[in-house]
């Protein structure tokens, strides 16, 4: 009944993956190849073409043009010299945090004369429950910013899914993007690409920005985005072929293989709780007490001892956790059970910051009792709120 | 009178394994008519005193059931929903979590114009105190009463009717309609529902980051419904873009934050509770109910 390998660790993939995705589904692309040191890049610029080219940082975030990581080369030393400074480099973006993140490939690839730069994207609109694509006029721009401030710039389509993305469909988008004569059908050939890609691909979301009318009058797509439903990548085996660990937080890989869902954040409390809509109150619970959530960790309904005890050993590994709150209400899952899991956990690790424990449901007066007769240093709470209040301040007076 | 189901109704399991077998006996243990299994190539054969069917076709036709429970696996679970949907059964309540969200809009397009409710997936079902509990949810901590529940989430539901029985409030119906952006029924459609139950006093709305499901559902509180609400929103503390468990719970393009969504509550008259300690005395400022004992 439930799924393995969920939540929190959504697979990601670069930029020059996701253009030889689309390659593969006859949407075009400029030819392009990724590089991992200076002299291949020079190497591949030449058998591209006879440039210019683009040289463009490989990382998981946007806004790398900004960041300087996107630039233009006008001979192959240029490229390699370009690749040279951009590989080893921290490249921060809005998108990035301060940290950055390092570049350890660039995607080389042919520039083109740019006349119109328009957006694309399609996603699962959750009003229609159908996909939906979005077109704008306004590419290169954030979406969310076209929305905001010229909503008449956005075109929609929903699509049957029994159907498919028909012509007419894309004809309108194409007519609405100002798209004429040879262009509209290129547009409609490209629109239909796109979806097949999104349905094949089992994605949430596809994003192309830009799309760009060149001078020599073709469509191609400049960037491309895709996001994965993190529940169908079970019918997607080389999606885990295309993930790059460095890119991800280990952390969350780690809880992914172990069936947790965890997402770390910049608090200095760590929670340990069963049911995803719980553990997210209990991280409110604890901000609105004056404290600081320092993950998010929904151990399941199956919680095994060796399940609980990964999740101690996650949760520890993140150093600015001064204590940890456990909050279980168990329905399915015994008190008992759990308390047990608590204090092999605690011992295992061998616990030293402070440690809350809220239980509550099915076999709660043994499950308290094991943790009182346990001779661990866990104080024991009533309700979300005495739970909250006392890790705050064990941890204060740290 | 209670909403979707009450000691009337009958069920049938699609996935007898482990995990179905397992809930399928707490079913029955408190008092709803668990009526059959569909585990297809067992037809004719029994299970734990559970008859089991190839089809669900045949078992409706044979148990008279009106409700399904799904616990078939998500790569699976789709194709259990339409089978349940063209069989014609009333109710389906789809436990599963982790459909592909892509089966999820085939399925929702192959319900248009039928008359069959799904409630999830990815939730953890539907229970009518003392009648009929169709799910996973422990039963005990339920008691028979005239709150309506409807959450997205099931332990943060869970800790909802705890504090309410707590405090002496007994539940009319809980539904728990599941944590998946493309699900069967929305907050809007339970509310409607318990509008028109007689039974049902005063309603405890549970949300979370992602979505517009709380906010739809607010609006027609605001417009429609006479009784009182109260409501909790998890996730204020949720970060941007990342999903939080939950493949809807998650904040995209700055849209579907708890701040937005309990911003929203609030001007349509809903007592928001500011911490999930406070649901069942968010309610109580909004609904003074007779002759209640509060055990507080």
């Amino acid at each position: 009944m439930r799924r393995r390998k969920k939540g929190g660790s959504e697979v990601n993939i670069h930029e020059y993956q996701a253009k030889a995705i689309l390659r593969e589904f006859g949407v075009p692309v400029p030819d392009g190849h990724v590089c991992y040191n200076g002299a291949s890049a020079r190497e591949w610029a030449k058998r591209l073409g006879d440039g210019p080219w683009v040289v463009k940082a490989q990382i998981h975030a946007g806004g790398r043009g900004k960041g300087g990581g996107v630039k233009l080369a006008r001979s192959a030393d240029e490229v390699r010299n370009t690749a040279r400074e951009m590989l080893g480099m921290t490249l921060r973006t809005h998108q990035t945090g301060p940290e950055g993140k390092v570049v350890t490939r660039v995607l080389v690839e042919n520039g083109c004369n740019i006349e119109r730069e328009l957006y694309l994207s399609l996603l699962v609109d959750r009003g229609t429950s159908r996909v939906t694509v979005m077109a704008s006029t306004e590419g290169g721009m954030d979406i969310e910013q076209v929305a905001a401030e010229t909503p008449e710039n956005i075109f929609k389509e929903a699509v049957d899914p029994l159907l498919g993305l028909t012509s007419f469909q894309c004809r309108n988008l194409a007519l609405s993007l100002g798209l004429s004569g040879k262009l509209t059908a290129k547009a409609v050939g490209l629109l239909q690409g796109l979806y097949s890609t999104f349905v094949s691909c089992d994605c949430s979301l596809l994003e192309i920005n830009p799309l760009v009318v060149t001078a020599q009058g073709e469509l191609l797509c400049l960037d491309a985005k895709f996001g994965f439903d993190d529940n169908a990548v079970f019918r997607h085996p080389r999606l885990g072929d295309m993930r790059d660990y460095d890119e991800e937080d280990p952390n969350e890989v780690e809880a992914s293989q172990h069936d947790l869902s965890y997402v770390s954040l910049t608090g200095n409390i760590g929670c340990l709780v069963n049911g995803a809509g719980l553990a997210m109150a209990t991280m409110d619970i604890i901000k609105h007490s004056g404290g600081d959530p320092a993950n998010f960790l929904d151990v399941g309904g199956g919680a095994t001892i060796e399940r609980v005890t990964e999740a101690f050993k996650i949760i520890l590994s993140d150093r600015n956790v001064k204590g940890i709150l456990v909050n279980i209400f168990g329905g399915i899952m015994k008190c008992d059970v759990i308390a047990t899991g608590v204090i092999e956990a605690a011992r295992q690790v061998s616990l030293k910051v402070p440690l809350v424990v809220r239980l509550e449901g099915t076999n709660v007066a043994k499950g308290k009792q094991l943790l009182a007769e346990s001779g661990l240093n866990i104080v024991a709470a009533e309700g979300m709120a005495d739970a909250a209040k006392k890790i705050v301040q064990a941890v204060a007076a740290c | 009178m209670s909403i979707l189901i009450d000691r009337n109704t009958r069920v049938i399991t699609q996935g007898l394994g482990a995990t179905g077998l397992f809930h399928a006996q707490g079913a029955r243990e408190y008092g709803t008519q668990m009526v059959g299994g569909v585990t297809p190539g067992k037809g004719g054969g029994a299970i734990d005193g559970f008859p089991l069917f190839d089809t669900v076709r045949e078992a409706v036709e044979k148990t008279g059931a009106t409700a399904s429970v799904i616990y078939v696996p998500p790569p699976f679970a789709a194709d259990a929903i339409i089978e349940a949907v063209d069989a014609g059964i009333g109710l389906v309540c789809c436990i599963t979590e982790g459909i592909p969200v892509l089966d999820m809009v085939k399925v929702k397009e192959f319900m248009r114009g039928k008359t069959t409710r799904l409630v999830g997936p990815n939730c953890p079902g539907v229970i009518t105190p003392g009648e009929c509990k169709i799910g996973i949810m422990p039963g005990y901590i339920h008691k028979p009463g005239k709150i309506g529940v409807v959450s997205r989430s099931g332990t943060l539901t869970y800790e909802a009717v705890w504090q309410l029985t707590c405090v002496g409030l007994g539940q009319s119906t809980c539904v728990g309609i599941g944590g998946d952006p493309v699900n069967g029924t929305s907050h809007l459609d339970v509310l409607r529902m318990f509008e028109e139950d007689p039974d049902t006093e005063a309603v405890i709305m549970i949300g979370e980051i992602g979505g517009s499901s709380e906010e739809e559902g607010a609006y027609f509180v605001r417009d429609y419904m006479t009784k009182p609400v109260a409501a909790y929103i998890a996730g204020v503390t949720a970060p941007p873009g990342k999903r939080m468990g939950h493949a809807g719970a998650i904040i995209s393009g700055g849209k579907g934050t708890a701040a937005e969504k309990v911003a929203v509550l609030r001007e349509c008259g809903i007592s928001v509770a500011a911490s999930p300690a406070e649901m069942a005395a968010a309610l109580l400022k909004v609904y003074k109910p007779d002759g209640l004992r509060i055990a507080v």
